[in-house]
């Protein structure tokens, strides 16, 4: 069984502390770990889903942008910091695993542990206020 | 293969007669291969008399730290063999993100803290970086990787044909999980300790005593205990002693099995003890 790097393993015991929802991707892109805020807005436990390849998690939950266009994979958030090794943050509409369609902004960043190693890539995000 | 504790205790060096049968002297563990090959587990103040034993035909000596706190550091200016111009030693040890193993090394090795610098030592010195992919050392192959504890911390895992030694002196595997152990994937220091059969592990607190030092990157002895079950780790050495903890404290801390479930040996490490590991 292969162990996970240790800064993804301090990441995931952070994440399922904070309040806020957090989601987690190895170098692969596979998903590896979200935290129970993260599920309230996904709409289904991590223990339910469990892991999920690049594919199926970026399509999975239909993201659209602001006008309600389908968003491309590769312009989600999360995929920009796994594909471009930067920060990034936007604003799209997702719909949970529930079947109901949520407006969500999110911040994305690249993991880079020790010596320069890329380890993946994780995203926060939060409801988007009423405006 | 052969393992000699040189120093077992914790943070600080604690030398006197109520700490006399386990040990003052801080981390410092010999592993010596049959053809002769020296791997020198930490630099703390054991070292000093592992240095004065070593044969005038040795060439080259290993060292492998851990991480770079001063107990694992304090002894390598008093290693002899640095200071002999035969010799050849190589270090290993982690970097940080922002400065190399030598300008880390160099902290300590210079003065105020040290007067001789380490490009003045004597010796032939090489500085390797880890965690790095697996390498031989003579009959060794060393495999190293980062773990849970304040700063960049390595473990490190020793295999020859004798078998496998897993070395985390400095390690807090329990930290930020609800209920220890949890899934093996997710636990530091899994995959150095997998299957060992000597296991070397950081064991400073008792549980009561753990409660007041989560984040300090050291274990509890019952946490350390359920990480070698996990593992499947053979023989478990509790190492790493609190610098208050004396003879008969730890007598009855690490005499409990921690609540083992399976048949996991445990021998508390002791200062001058040996094990011999054989195919």
């Amino acid at each position: 069984m292969a162990q996970h790097e240790i800064e993804v393993i301090l990441l995931r015991q952070l994440a399922s502390y904070l309040a806020m929802p957090i989601f987690i991707v190895d170098p692969r892109g596979t998903l590896v770990f979200y935290n129970e805020p993260a599920e309230i807005i996904l709409g289904k436990r991590f223990e339910e889903t469990g892991e999920m390849s690049p594919k199926e998690w970026s399509t999975a939950f239909q993201p659209t942008d602001e006008e309600g266009r389908p968003l491309e994979p590769e312009a989600m958030p999360l995929m920009i910091a796994f594909n471009d090794r930067r920060p990034t943050h936007g604003s799209l509409w997702i719909q949970g695993f529930d079947g109901v369609r949520r407006h969500i902004e999110a911040t994305a960043f690249p993991l880079v542990g020790q010596s320069d190693r890329f380890l993946g890539a994780a995203v926060l995000f939060w409801l988007k206020a009423a405006p | 293969m052969n393992v000699r504790f040189w120093g077992t205790r914790g943070s600080l060096a604690s030398p006197g007669a109520e700490t006399a049968r386990y040990g003052g002297n801080t981390a410092c563990v010999e592993v010596r291969g049959r053809d002769g090959t020296l791997l020198v587990l930490d630099a703390g103040t054991g070292i000093r008399r592992l240095g004065a034993t070593l044969p005038k035909t040795l060439v080259r000596v290993d060292i492998l730290l851990t991480h770079l706190h001063m107990d694992h550091i304090q002894g390598l200016g008093f290693f002899a063999p640095l200071h002999d111009s035969e010799m050849e030693i190589h270090v290993w040890g982690p970097a940080s993100t922002t400065l190399t193993l030598a300008e880390r090394l160099n902290r300590y090795l210079s003065p105020p803290l040290f007067p001789v610098r380490l490009r003045d030592l004597a010796c032939r010195l090489r500085l390797h970086e880890v965690p790095c992919s697996e390498v031989a050392i003579g009959e060794f192959r060393v495999a190293s990787m980062l773990v849970c504890h304040p700063g960049p911390t390595v473990g490190y895992r020793i295999a020859s044909r004798d078998g496998v030694v897993a070395y985390l002196p400095d390690h807090e595997p329990a930290l930020g999980a609800l209920k220890f152990p949890i899934a093996a994937e997710w636990t530091s220091g899994y995959e150095l300790a997998a299957g060992a059969d000597l296991l070397i592990h950081d064991a400073q607190y008792s549980a009561e005593e753990y409660r007041d030092h989560v984040g300090w990157g050291h274990s509890a002895f019952e946490d350390v205990v359920r990480f070698a079950e996990l593992a499947g780790a053979r023989h478990l050495v509790p190492f790493h002693h609190d610098p208050a903890h004396t003879d008969a404290d730890l007598d009855r801390m690490l005499s409990s099995r921690g609540g083992a479930t399976s048949s996991l040996e445990i021998t508390p490490a002791t200062e001058g003890a040996s094990f011999e590991l054989e195919s």
